[in-house]
């Protein structure tokens, strides 16, 4: 039987002098595949790579740096943290880490835990010292609040449940739209 | 908005006017905000989206701005218009690639963009030729402060701006500069710059941004931290290091020409010869030699072509660009050729040979 472990490792790692096995240009993604014990490594520049579809563009922006971040700097909560998911918009903790984005404004205190030593880490801070809106400013069980009505909406809307639609949306119209 | 009515043009950042206009091309600012009642885009959905856009549109054309935004609705634009957008810094790649409804307004020199449906809902961003970062945050606190009347943004105490990312919560804020630096390349020195300036959390990078390469030996210098400083402590910290850079990089062209009048002299006549005459020119090596004759003009070892033309041919060089002059869809090849052919008229149009 064949065992396949294909790991695509994107990060800036010592490549400095490794040339791309299809051009000439400099390597920078590296392939190990291991197959009934064979190692087979590839070494290619970023367009080849992506031009024979080895990696998928995003894996090499932000949000694979972001995910690496993130993941160093769990803990020992994880576990709590993995089972988090944001009432209001739906999105599960492990998604925010795979994707690096958040899903909605109010995971920022749903997710507090895991944010605030991300938060250190990155800006080396865990507080906003800058511009304030003149305007009062919602807080953030009433941005929660406006999101999950939007999802319910949506959901009701994908569901064809019409009447439920436009109560949800009565309802949204009645709670100020806060465009 | 006609989008035609820009590609004759240069737009505000390639001005090749301002404050230090030698070494500094552009300055430019971006803030990030977001709707306090709605996912953010990653997360919303098509139908969502459609109402957040044209939430937005509606709130933007009524702000009370001179001169007026224009609204460009992007799925509607063909792929070269987008790609041209890119080109000249209106919008970013990740809004020209993105699916759904997006848009952006802008005004019609260039200075002021709104991106609707970016990462995040809306990506405020003003830019100005030289070293204006001041004048820069003036306006766009002031566009800001227009929206802000208008739409409830997501923003707590505690936080700030609230971002679909971490990396840009707070302030929402990226101030960035784009320096030309070839002498610092020719010495080496650049990497001890950069170095020295990654310590203090300021990022370096290419022309076109994030994963971008410094083509044409230009760098856009911006600050990482959004979060616990105050927008004024972050443009002072850029503003403290940006003259010091441009301290180096006179010095590195003074002794330069120095030591190696000759060699500089030639290098940059051979530039200018090259662009001049060549019938196949690549956009990199169209890049490498604008830059040496940039840096001609400016050490006046050049005197019969001026900087905005340079600037000029800089974006006009670039493939959407450059399809859109030549009025049809070219492929690498006859990019190449028509990139040539290109320089070569506008150079003989601009001057004589070579000194």
């Amino acid at each position: 039987m064949k065992s396949e472990n294909r790991k695509p490792k994107t990060e800036n790692q010592k490549e400095c002098q490794v040339k791309c096995q299809f051009c000439s240009n400099p390597a920078t993604v590296h392939l190990t595949d291991i197959v009934d014990m064979h190692k087979k490594e590839m070494h290619l520049c970023q367009s080849c790579a992506e031009q024979h579809q080895l990696v998928k563009k995003q894996e090499l922006n932000l949000p694979a740096i972001l995910q690496n971040l993130i993941g160093q700097h769990l803990g020992p909560q994880t576990d709590e943290l993995a089972r988090l998911t944001c009432p209001a918009c739906g999105i599960k903790y492990m998604e925010f880490r795979a994707q690096g984005r958040l899903g909605c404004p109010h995971d920022y205190e749903v997710f507090r835990g895991g944010l605030a030593p991300l938060l250190q880490r990155i800006h080396r801070s865990d507080r906003h010292r800058g511009k304030t809106p003149q305007r009062s400013v919602l807080p953030s069980d009433q941005m929660a609040e406006l999101v999950e009505l939007r999802r319910r909406l949506q959901s009701a809307i994908d569901r064809e449940a019409y009447e439920e639609a436009a109560r949800l949306r009565d309802l949204l119209r009645r709670k100020g739209c806060h465009g | 908005m006609n989008l035609d009515s820009l590609t004759h043009t240069s737009g505000e950042w390639l001005r090749g006017s301002g404050p230090e206009s030698d070494i500094v091309i552009s300055s430019r600012i971006r803030l990030a905000r977001n709707l306090a009642a709605f996912p953010f885009t990653n997360r919303a959905s098509s139908g969502q989206k459609a109402e957040i856009e044209a939430l937005l549109r509606e709130r933007i054309a009524k702000i009370d701005l001179e001169p007026k935004l224009s609204y460009v609705n992007v799925p509607t634009l063909s792929s070269l218009d987008r790609q041209f957008l890119v080109e000249r810094q209106l919008i970013s790649r990740e809004l020209a690639a993105a699916d759904g409804p997006r848009g952006v307004a802008l005004v019609p020199q260039e200075t002021v963009s709104l991106m609707v449906n970016e990462e995040d809902h809306l990506r405020l961003q003003v830019m100005r030729s030289g070293f204006t970062l001041d004048e820069a945050w003036q306006e766009i606190d002031r566009v800001d402060d227009l929206l802000e009347q208008r739409v409830t943004y997501a923003f707590s105490e505690e936080f700030g701006y609230l971002t679909a990312c971490p990396t840009n919560v707070g302030t929402g804020m990226r101030a960035s500069v784009m320096l030309h630096l070839p002498a610092l390349e020719h010495t080496k020195q650049i990497e001890k710059v950069f170095r020295a300036l990654q310590k203090i959390n300021l990022a370096v990078r290419g022309l076109y941004g994030e994963g971008s390469r410094a083509s044409g030996h230009f760098y856009q210098i911006s600050n990482q931290v959004t979060l616990g400083k105050s927008e004024t402590n972050i443009l002072n910290e850029i503003h403290s290091v940006i003259p010091q850079i441009i301290t180096y990089e006179r010095q590195a062209r003074t002794s330069w020409l120095r030591d190696n009048r000759q060699g500089l002299q030639d290098k940059i006549s051979r530039a200018y010869g090259t662009l001049c005459s060549a019938t196949m020119m690549t956009s990199e090596e169209t890049m490498e030699l604008l830059s040496s004759v940039r840096l001609g003009i400016n050490l006046h070892l050049i005197e019969d072509i001026t900087i905005p033309t340079v600037n000029e041919l800089f974006i006009h060089t670039q493939p959407a660009h450059l399809q859109k002059i030549v009025g049809t869809s070219l492929d690498g090849e006859e990019r190449n050729t028509q990139r040539a052919r290109y320089l070569r008229t506008r150079l003989r149009e601009a001057g004589a040979s070579p000194n």
